[in-house]
């Protein structure tokens, strides 16, 4: 007995680890709680995917705890069944180098049909134009900036639900990935190129967004939130940032470039007209070097706004 | 990079403080207990200067167990600075060292020296030689890896960490990202323990290759060889692929070229591919020794043969041409097209076909055999099902369009900690347990060894297993801190105490070794369990002789040891001895590595004249040895009868 408890002890205390969690948590499972049709297409290709492996791992765990506790040794029955010529099964290789073959061709088919569908825009709300939202991350925050709308924000972004956004996405200086779960999966933010990713909100509400690849000292805090609203609330907000919001600077965004965390702000034009990041990969790294910031190792006693400050100081003294 | 001298050691955190004072007293203790016993002749004589690969095989993994200390402690900070929403106990930079220092140890300072400590021991006794092809080679691999592996280690004390991961990713590991010595501790430390590991790779497959005994055909060879060899192969395809890598990085940081950064037309993204391109095959060099090793324990204890041997061979041939064809996989979310993303979704599935063969193959080894649970065996038997469990969240990951929510999420870092610890780790244990008295003379203690397992085993899965469910509730890897409002407290405390019962697992087998060496009965035989099927059981002696084998033993059967226990041939024949041919020792190496590790170091800090004198020691080393006419030495064959004897009268 001792012997079958301890076969299937793996088993019942992944099988109580999955029970409770499950139960537990599963009200704020960001990834398979989608708020756009890209994150219910990705919702969709991972839950068939756990059906299969919770499969496999079933006949795995089954065939494994049937043969430790029918094959293990006994003292008192003798071991009848033992024999220790047995050096193969030709037939039963090939029934479990195909079966595995079957199901990754199965799981190809749609993994591929998905990779190409979120290539484009979302099918329900393709006869809409897209709203382009620029998404620059710059260390430690992001910069969105809407080109139509000549609207620039920082560490949040406003769209209408219901429209595809497509995102324009680039670095000003280290690689970053820009990730909204319950929208849809990440892509990279490289500076020098610029990637185009399609997301979509569906629901009013707010979404917790975010960089995803490591960026160093800030990266923790590289977030941002995404307010799905109504199309006349986001017509509201584009008419009142335009009037109220001031103009973004070159100085002002030369101050953005610094490595550092930064508040939510909003501005009534873009930095698209005067960096363009998707081509020029240096642009942040001469702001810093204009501003006098010095790159210094993390132990280092200098302090590597030093210059930084005094420039500010001297600037609101004159 | 003009450092000042006020800078040369860390400052300012009492962790660390700490660590700089222990290291300390322990150099200190180290070298008192040596000169109060006088024992450096010894050590220098019998083990650093060695070639003998059963003594280099115990010092790799002596290496690697310190490391797993190492790093098991950084992954132990980690997660103590993880428990809580908006911890303090560590700051973004000190957990932004930590976690690139434990993954970098973890895999090329722990895993690698375990596996190939193991390797080292076992391999040449597996196809019946006195030694590996190139003796002198194998010392000088030993200590290129152990100063790589010191010199990335005191980084943390001195000059500080690198930071920026242990992919490193440009352009955030150049220069304007990461100034300071840290990143160029990676670069150098690696490069140098990378020419070790190439060396090994050229040795052991030159070892299996040419150096098996009389009818030890490629298809008799015990399976562990089999995927000694196979890694052997993919080591030597791989690595150089790093070497390049990290030399170009090295040549951004230290002489302004501009191959992976933002200024001057660079390209960050050749970086991410040449390090994967390297990467992966990394991963299967440190996950088939692991199968190997569990071919050995599985077939052993079940006392049957390996079931589908063709078969297993045919899946790691496999899965090492696969592992060259998956990279890009690391980063699907890169931009690349539709068409490249199916692509290597498609190969990367593909693995899990050979990878599945082998896992039926191992059930099926055990099929109407006798099982019987030693420790070795609960290790193999607990590798199955969470190495089962890795492999399938393996699949969902290779599924690019799903894996574009699991990128960079704990979704990953509990994946790859599963086929990482659950493959590699657990073999690791499973092969020091198994030829543990093949090294020492005495097995291990079971009673303590199974407690070790459970305790271990059971921590892995409550720290790893929360994590599959925080990366679904988006927590990204890598960072150093969340707020409670993200919701993920309860699991990450969870996790942690996973994480500290895997360290209690640590403590319970240090005290085992502690008490084996006091307490286990000594071995006569070379068949310690009594069950051993492959030629390393088949020695005179429980720790082998110097030689080996007094006369090449002749193979007409795979699992020839078993073979002859079966038929009753005896094993140590009274035969005619003959002198045997034997290696020198030599200390050459061990200076060769100083003199890298000193050049290296000079280069860290960018003091050239430093590195200038290293450079030189390195060539000047080399060519002494160029010039040097060394044949070796005769084991004079009355010592040989005389050993052979005393081992035969033990056994009776």
């Amino acid at each position: 007995m001792i012997f079958l408890f301890r076969a299937i002890k793996p088993m019942l205390l992944l099988a109580m680890l999955v029970s409770v969690f499950v139960l537990g948590g599963c009200s704020n499972i960001a990834v398979l709680d989608p708020k756009g049709p890209v994150a219910a297409q990705q919702k969709d290709l991972i839950l068939l995917s756990i059906g299969f492996m919770l499969f496999i791992v079933g006949a795995v765990f089954v065939l494994f705890t049937i043969i430790l506790v029918k094959y293990r040794e006994r003292k008192d029955v003798g071991n009848a069944s033992y024999n220790p010529e047995i050096h193969g099964n030709t037939l039963l290789e090939v029934v479990w180098t195909v079966i595995p073959i079957l199901i990754v061709a199965a799981l190809s088919v749609p993994t591929v049909k998905t990779i190409y569908s979120l290539e484009e825009a979302p099918q329900a709300t393709s006869h809409k134009d897209p709203l382009v939202v620029y998404a620059t991350a710059v260390d430690w925050k992001w910069i969105f900036s809407y080109p139509e709308e000549n609207i620039e924000t920082v560490n949040y972004l406003n769209i209408p639900k219901d429209q595809p956004v497509l995102f324009k996405i680039t670095s000003a200086d280290t690689m970053a990935s820009l990730w909204i779960p319950q929208l849809g999966g990440e892509k990279y933010a490289m500076a020098g190129m610029e990637m185009e990713q399609y997301l979509q909100a569906d629901q009013v509400g707010t979404y917790e967004g975010r960089n995803a690849n490591f960026t160093g000292e800030g990266f923790a805090q590289q977030k941002f939130k995404v307010n799905a609203m109504t199309q006349s609330d986001y017509d509201k907000w584009v008419s009142k940032t335009k009037k109220e919001a001031p103009k973004l600077t070159k100085k002002t965004y030369d101050y953005l470039m610094l490595p550092d965390a930064a508040d939510v702000q909003t501005f009534s034009s873009t930095h698209l007209s005067f960096a363009k990041h998707g081509e020029d990969s240096e642009y942040a790294l001469q702001a810093r070097k204009r501003l006098g910031y010095k790159s210094v190792s993390p132990h280092s006693k200098t302090d590597p706004f030093e210059n930084v400050k005094n420039y500010k100081r001297k600037l609101d003294n004159e | 990079m003009h450092l000042k001298w006020d800078e040369f050691f860390v400052t300012g955190d009492p962790l660390i403080l700490g660590a700089q004072i222990s290291i300390a007293l322990t150099s200190i203790a180290i070298v008192f207990v040596l000169t109060y016993f006088k024992k450096w002749k010894w050590l220098w004589k019998e083990w650093l200067t060695s070639v003998d690969h059963k003594k280099l095989g115990i010092m790799y993994i002596l290496a690697a167990v310190i490391m797993f200390f190492r790093g098991g402690v950084d992954g132990l900070m980690m997660r103590a600075q993880l428990a809580l929403p908006n911890n303090t106990f560590l700051d973004s930079n000190h957990y932004n060292e930590i976690f690139t220092t434990h993954g970098t140890i973890m895999i090329l300072f722990m895993a690698m020296p375990f596996l190939i400590g193991l390797i080292n021991v076992v391999v040449p006794l597996q196809i019946g030689a006195r030694d590996v092809a190139f003796p002198y080679l194998n010392n000088l691999s030993f200590w290129t890896f152990m100063v790589g592996a010191m010199l990335f280690n005191i980084s943390f004390v001195i000059g500080g960490s690198p930071s920026a991961g242990w992919t490193s990713y440009m352009p955030l590991a150049g220069n304007d990202f990461s100034p300071g010595p840290g990143q160029n501790y990676y670069l150098l430390g690696l490069q140098i323990a990378g020419i070790g590991t190439l060396m090994t790779g050229i040795n052991f497959m030159v070892t299996i290759l040419k150096m098996r005994t009389k009818g030890m055909t490629l298809m008799r060879m015990p399976m562990f060889t089999w995927t000694t060899l196979i890694t052997s192969v993919i080591i030597v395809f791989a690595f150089p692929v790093l070497t390049v890598a990290l030399a170009l990085m090295t040549f951004d940081r230290l002489f302004g070229s501009a191959f992976f950064t933002l200024e001057a037309g660079g390209m960050p993204m050749l970086w991410a591919n040449l390090f994967w391109i390297w990467g992966h095959p990394e991963v299967y060099i440190v996950i088939l020794p692991a199968f190997g090793i569990f071919s050995e324990i599985f077939a052993t204890f079940s006392r049957k043969q390996l079931f589908g041997y063709k078969a297993m061979v045919v899946s790691i041939v496999a899965i090492s041409v696969l592992s060259f064809l998956v990279w890009v996989h690391h980063f699907f979310t890169m931009g690349n097209s539709a068409a490249v993303n199916s692509f290597f979704s498609i190969t990367t599935m593909a693995i899990s076909v050979p990878t599945g063969v082998k896992i039926f193959n191992w059930l099926f080894t055990m099929y109407r055999g006798r099982i019987s649970f030693t420790s070795p065996m609960l290790w193999a038997l607990g590798f199955i099902p969470n190495f089962v469990i890795g492999g399938v969240t393996g699949v969902m990951l290779a599924m690019a369009a799903a894996d574009y929510q699991y990128h960079n999420t704990y979704f990953l870092v509990s994946h790859f900690h599963y086929v990482l610890i659950a493959g590699t780790v657990f073999a690791c244990f499973a092969g020091l347990v198994f030829w543990y008295p093949k090294m020492f003379g005495y097995k291990l203690n079971e009673r303590i060894g199974k407690w070790f397992f459970w305790v271990f085993m059971i921590g892995f899965n409550i720290c790893f297993f929360p994590q599959y469910f925080l990366g679904l509730q988006g927590m990204p890897r890598r960072i150093y801190t969340y707020g409670p409002e993200d919701g993920w407290t309860a699991l990450n405390f969870i996790s942690t105490i996973g994480a500290f019962m895997m360290g209690v697992g640590f403590i319970i087998l240090c005290y085992n070794i502690y008490y084996s060496w006091r307490h286990a009965k000594r071995e006569v035989s070379g068949d310690s369990w009594g069950e051993g099927r492959t030629l390393d059981w088949a020695t005179s002696s429980a720790i082998p002789p110097h030689y080996n084998f007094a006369a090449l033993p002749e193979v007409t059967t795979p699992d020839a040891f078993h073979h002859w226990k079966q038929n009753n041939v005896d094993v140590h024949p009274e035969k005619e001895f003959k002198k045997i041919h034997m290696p020198h020792n030599s200390g050459r190496p061990l200076i060769m590595s100083a003199f890298f590790g000193l050049g290296a170091f000079g280069l860290v800090f960018e003091w050239y004249w430093i590195g200038v004198i290293g450079l030189i020691g390195v060539f000047a080393t080399m060519i002494l040895r160029s010039f040097e006419y060394d044949d070796g030495y005769y084991i004079p064959v009355e010592e040989v009868i005389e050993t052979e004897k005393k081992n035969k009268e033990a056994q009776k």
